[in-house]
């Protein structure tokens, strides 16, 4: 059998992912990620409803180092999830798809996601403006 | 040996008529959670810095109440338009893949409403 030498696909294993794509498979993870998420949104409603003992077990479980970088790293995935889906609503626009601009963008919704994170975290703890 | 006609044997397994409307509806909740995302950061200050009473009246707003509402069903509806994706991407056996999705539905709906009942409970303890 002779060997003929035809285009390869990239092989996956080897193939060194764009930085576009990387994104876009965790703009998918994240968004499942966000899925439970919105249950855990729920739960933390049901512990409310349920009185102030519930709310206040669950609040201290939350001030738990552990339990509060989960859920800044699940902000972050808010973040994140938002940003590269703003540049999903221009790519679906027909806009932003300048090759060399693609790395430019990613930069741009990496820092996006990363200010608003923290803009938030100073939010929730500076004093004042609860209730 | 099937008499099952070609038609027969497509219904029930999704048209291929409604991917238009579920694109365009996973936008159309995408830019309304834009706004809603960061009402979210204002019920994380609440989950962290309030009592309990300063919560209660807090979501007992009605400017809080409708955009917790709004939050959650736009929330789980876009959740669950892209966990269906998702799964009609990787699951290829029809039978998983559609009792998937549906279960999916069912749970989010049921989540949904949960976060309406639970609302109703706080107004009204609020009073």
């Amino acid at each position: 059998m002779t060997q003929r030498s035809r285009p390869l696909s990239p092989h996956l294993q080897v193939y060194r992912l764009p930085l576009t794509a990387v994104v876009s498979i965790l703009h998918r993870m994240t968004g499942v990620l966000l899925t439970l998420g919105l249950i855990l949104f729920v739960i933390s409603l049901a512990q409310i409803q349920e009185g102030a003992s519930a709310f206040k077990a669950m609040q201290s479980l939350i001030q738990h180092p552990l339990a509060e970088l989960s859920i800044w790293l699940m902000i972050y995935a808010v973040f994140f999830h938002l940003c590269h889906g703003i540049r999903h609503l221009f790519w679906d626009m027909g806009e932003g798809y300048e090759k060399i601009l693609m790395n430019y963008y990613l930069i741009l919704e990496l820092f996006g996601s990363i200010a608003c994170t923290g803009l938030s975290y100073l939010f929730v703890h500076l004093p004042g403006g609860a209730s | 040996m099937s008499f099952k006609t070609p038609l027969a044997k497509a219904r029930g397994l999704g048209s291929a008529r409604s991917g238009t409307r579920h694109w365009w509806v996973q936008r159309v909740t995408a830019v309304a959670l834009i706004p809603l995302s960061f009402w979210l950061i204002l019920f994380v200050k609440q989950l962290f810095q309030s009592s309990y009473i300063e919560i209660s009246h807090w979501l007992a707003s009605p400017f809080n109440s409708v955009l917790l509402l709004a939050w959650a069903f736009v929330g789980f509806y876009h959740g669950a338009l892209g966990l269906q994706v998702v799964i009609e991407d990787y699951i290829s056996s029809e039978g998983l893949k559609i009792s998937l999705i549906w279960s999916i539905k069912l749970i989010f709906f049921t989540a949904a409403l949960s976060s309406l009942v639970f609302v109703m409970r706080i107004v009204g303890s609020v009073g």
